[in-house]
């Protein structure tokens, strides 16, 4: 009866030996190629702000960083041209705010109805179906926007034109709100159940526990999800190309026709003579929104850092 | 993520090619060339690509329309065969291509008409080409000031991405060759630039104060074309093709390809069969205006 397990073990260590040196190699060629996929991520970023830089600097030599950045006329293609991008500026800043204030209470508070509140079988039913709504191509929201929407903003507002800022804001926040409610979600859901049985057993109810627990406890989770929300309405193309009605002035209201950075971007690279003038400042432009969503996400990263801190007190 | 519509196109466009690569088999000539470019020529250029094709069955033809500015770029770096383009090539385009061997040499192959379109409900039926320069300029914002009912006007135009765009500030806003021309004149801070003609036909159909320009063959009978006089003495010319081959309207435009030198062997075909009176019926049915 001892024999074989004696024997086991004797030739034990001999299996395992080679057990291990296979698995060793396997993940030394595992590691090897995560680390090669993790370099290649690098080398791209850089090739990507290399060429930015490299296609985009140059234009600072014929037009001076504060014309450039608080100018105010945009004709690329006249003679001379004129590159001012603060109407693009100021467009961008004024849709992302206004996508996200709308996108925000909303798709934080589905997603603590769909984590705390709903029933299984309606989270269920209901989450597949708010996430099928982020595959909706752009092309197709700018279409509905241009189709349904921009006639509805018009006449409720009474303005001329249903093209406007506003318009594509609207538009912009049905389309961040997906992931706004998903990530949200799925942060609030690994809230560990201990702090809200600890909260219910302090007598507190189902509204002061996701006010003061839940979403406090999630928050590096929903920051990031609306950080992504942002991400999404700063960076959007072709929707508010085809709805913010392209106006080349500096914008006064939201309900102003207009045209966003991403927008002038789409809009201009297709004609603009390669290594000309208006090619570069197209780039620039794409410099500065790539410096730009660099500056949101390292805020958010110092906010997310802040909060971290304050919760693990 | 952002896939721009012309990026499809270009997807499609190859698709399209490599699926008639498939399809063909037996023929004589055979061979393959790309043909990039002008957005507004894309529908016309793949007509005739599917005809010649259908003709010549080894041969592959692919066309994708990213803009004249690309197109030319394209025919510069040698991976385009045939630019089409919207607009004539610039002087510096030419320069680069000379720098680089490139000899362009022009193909006038078809021709378009830029019709000026309002709302149905509007009661403006002519415009001269100082009041359609001074809406564009932003001098003339309320439809009343050129007889019409008591309304801001929604001024529309495409964007810097179209040749259109070009062609419009220099015979509308400069008023080019007329007796007023002023190239000082832009794009006044009230223009609405759209992506797309498509857009602009939509906003038209809607908003009864607007104004557009599409190109003849996007004119759908849900809009009104408005008659055009060159000065306040000439008649009114309505868009027509009647009227862009006899020369009277306006705002007619050449529509060009561009190959390195002039065209030979499979190109210099394809190129004879474009102008042929079979490939011209073809330019009427897109839309445009074939060569008189």
């Amino acid at each position: 009866m001892l024999k074989p397990k004696i024997s086991s073990v004797v030739a034990g260590p001999k299996t395992e030996n080679s057990l291990r040196r296979r698995l060793r190699l396997g993940e030394r060629f595992v590691e090897g190629w995560i680390f090669l996929a993790g370099v290649l991520a690098i080398i791209i970023l850089v090739g990507i702000i290399a060429t930015l830089i490299k296609e985009g600097l140059p234009i600072f030599a014929y037009s001076s960083p504060w014309e450039f950045l608080f100018g105010a006329k945009w004709y690329p293609t006249s003679e001379p041209s004129t590159f001012g991008i603060l109407p693009f500026f100021i467009s961008t800043l004024m849709i992302t705010l206004i996508a996200t204030a709308a996108a925000v209470p909303i798709g934080v508070g589905c997603a603590a109805y769909l984590a705390e509140v709903a029933p299984t079988r309606v989270r269920e039913t209901v989450k597949p179906i708010i996430e099928l709504l982020a595959g909706i191509p752009s092309v197709m929201m700018g279409f509905i926007g241009l189709m349904l929407l921009s006639p509805l903003v018009r006449s409720i507002f009474h303005l001329n034109t249903g093209l406007c800022g506003l318009t594509a804001a609207i538009m912009l926040s049905l389309m961040s709100l997906p992931i706004i409610v998903s990530v949200s979600e799925d942060a609030l859901r690994a809230v560990p159940k201990e702090f809200k049985e600890a909260s219910y057993a302090l007598g507190a109810t189902k509204w002061e526990t996701i006010r003061h627990v839940c979403v406090p406890a999630a928050l590096s989770g929903i920051s990031a999800a609306i950080m992504l929300g942002v991400g999404r309405a700063i960076g959007e193309t072709m929707t508010v190309l085809m709805v913010a009605g392209g106006a080349l002035a500096v914008p006064s209201s939201p309900t102003d026709p207009m045209t966003t950075m991403t927008a002038a971007i789409a809009s201009g690279i297709g004609n603009a003579e390669r290594g000309g003038l208006h090619y570069q400042a197209l780039f620039a432009i794409g410099l500065i929104l790539f410096v730009m969503t660099l500056g949101v996400n390292l805020i958010a990263d110092r906010v997310l850092q802040r909060q971290k801190r304050k919760f693990a007190r | 993520m952002k896939k721009s519509i012309r990026k499809w196109l270009v997807f499609l466009g190859a698709t399209l090619a490599l699926a008639l690569i498939v399809a063909s088999c037996g023929g004589s000539p055979s061979g393959s060339f790309k043909i990039i470019g002008s957005n507004t020529l894309t529908p016309l250029s793949s007509v005739w690509a599917e005809e010649f094709m259908a003709t010549h069955s080894n041969v592959s033809i692919s066309v994708s329309g990213p803009g004249t500015g690309p197109g030319i770029a394209a025919l510069i770096d040698g991976t385009a065969d045939i630019a089409q383009a919207s607009r004539p090539i610039t002087r510096n385009e030419t320069a680069q291509a000379e720098a680089k061997g490139v000899h362009p040499y022009e193909i006038h192959v078809a021709s378009d008409g830029l019709a000026v379109v309002v709302n149905p409900s509007n009661n403006v039926s002519v415009l001269t080409t100082a009041q359609l320069s001074a809406i564009y300029t932003c001098g003339i914002t309320n439809w009343r000031e050129v007889g019409g009912k008591n309304a801001p006007i929604v001024v529309l135009s495409r964007d810097t991405n179209s040749g259109s765009h070009d062609f419009f500030l220099q015979r509308i806003v400069q008023m080019q060759g007329l007796p007023s021309e002023n190239k000082t004149l832009q794009y006044g801070p009230c223009v609405l630039f759209l992506a797309s003609t498509e857009a602009g036909i939509t906003e038209v159909t809607q908003n009864p104060n607007a104004i557009f320009y599409p190109g003849l063959g996007y004119v759908t009978n849900q809009t009104k074309i408005l008659a055009i006089k060159k000065t306040a003495s000439d008649p009114g010319v309505l868009c027509s093709k009647e009227t862009v081959l006899d020369g009277t309207y306006y705002l007619a435009r050449p529509l060009f390809y561009y190959t390195n030198g002039e065209p030979t062997g499979l190109v210099k075909e394809f190129i004879d069969y474009c102008l042929s009176s079979a490939g011209q019926e073809k330019v009427s049915e897109a839309g445009f205006i074939p060569l008189a």
